[in-house]
């Protein structure tokens, strides 16, 4: 058995109650060493060993992930934390000290930038072109193949520039969030296959807000919907994920 | 125009997209060294790659949740 981290906090006190437990169902602990409290559980050697044919396992990459997050948010609700990478694994509890030794201050920082704040998740895609009307009925059709390709090339033209003023849009949306936020930071558009929308997403972001703050981020998530083309998608609030890297 | 909320089960208990956990799981928190060198070199590829898991599992299937229950604050 190694030693699976997943996250690191201060003054956690007794952890939270986590139904199925962690990563591979293995009971959660504490290891405290200088001031710090790392939350960790018992995973088997052999699945962490190859990794890199792991991940081609895609529902095991998933179940870890879950697990993880299951972890992560439970204790997220009471304690500001530290979230770590996904599978960081130690050979043991007393390396997990020594790590919380060499990282003190790294941990520190992170904990100081998110106690007390929360991220959020604001997504933007672009609204189908309704406008342009329907494609392919008989009165549209083009008389030749040149006019074929003029009409394609124009057509294609307008989607790159729907395109552009959408990133445009995306660009005003994500300064509005970011001037409310603590911290913001962009993660890359997904992809259409992954989203399941037809929709092109042109904004990923992530804002670390306030807790107070969070009602005036909606109101402004709301606001500006009402006066952008694209349609937005709030997520959160989260364990503050996308802050937390390059602390420790 | 709309915006959709979804909740993450930091205060409800609504499961996350996991498109959406991936995003910050794979690209966040505190990177250390591990005793086990483990690359996620592979990353993209994974998410690409995803697209064949969620579609594989039923949106039926209870255990593991993959589509959000969406919630709708504005309209517009």
């Amino acid at each position: 058995m190694i030693t699976y981290l997943y996250a690191v906090g201060r003054d956690l006190g007794t952890l939270p109650d986590v139904g199925s437990g962690g990563v591979g169902g293995g009971e959660l602990r504490l290891v405290a060493e200088a001031g710090l409290q790392a939350v960790v559980s018992d995973v088997e050697r052999e699945a962490f060993e190859d990794l890199d044919a792991q991940q081609e396992d895609l529902t095991w990459l998933a179940a870890v992930a879950r697990a993880h997050h299951g972890v992560v948010e439970a204790v997220g609700r009471e304690h500001a934390i530290a979230p770590l990478a996904l599978a960081t694994v130690y050979l043991d509890d007393d390396r997990v000290r020594s790590v919380l030794r060499e990282s003190r201050e790294g941990f520190t920082a992170v904990l100081d930038r998110i106690t007390g704040r929360d991220e959020w998740g604001v997504k933007a895609y672009m609204r189908p072109s309704g406008a342009s009307g329907g494609s392919g009925s008989a009165a549209e059709r083009p008389a030749s193949g040149a006019a074929y390709l003029r009409a394609r090339r124009t057509a294609l033209r307008e989607g790159d520039a729907a395109v552009t003023e959408a990133e445009r849009a995306a660009d005003e949306v994500d300064a509005a969030l970011a001037a409310i936020a603590i911290e913001s930071r962009r993660h890359p558009p997904q992809d259409r296959s992954l989203t399941g929308r037809t929709e092109r997403m042109v904004l990923n972001g992530a804002y670390l807000v306030d807790r107070a703050s969070a009602e005036d981020l909606r109101a402004l998530v709301d606001r500006l919907a009402e006066g952008t083309r694209l349609d937005l998608e709030l997520t959160g609030p989260w364990v503050p994920y996308s802050f937390a890297g390059g602390g420790a | 125009m709309t915006v959709e909320h979804r909740e993450t089960s930091l205060f409800g208990d609504r499961e996350v997209a996991l498109v959406d956990l991936l995003d910050r799981l794979l690209a966040g928190g505190v990177v250390l060294t591990g005793d086990l060198t483990i690359s996620l070199a592979g990353v993209d590829l994974v998410r690409v790659s995803l697209r064949a898991l969620i579609t594989s599992i039923s949106p039926a299937e209870p255990t593991v949740p993959l589509a959000v229950p969406s919630e709708r604050v504005g309209d517009g």
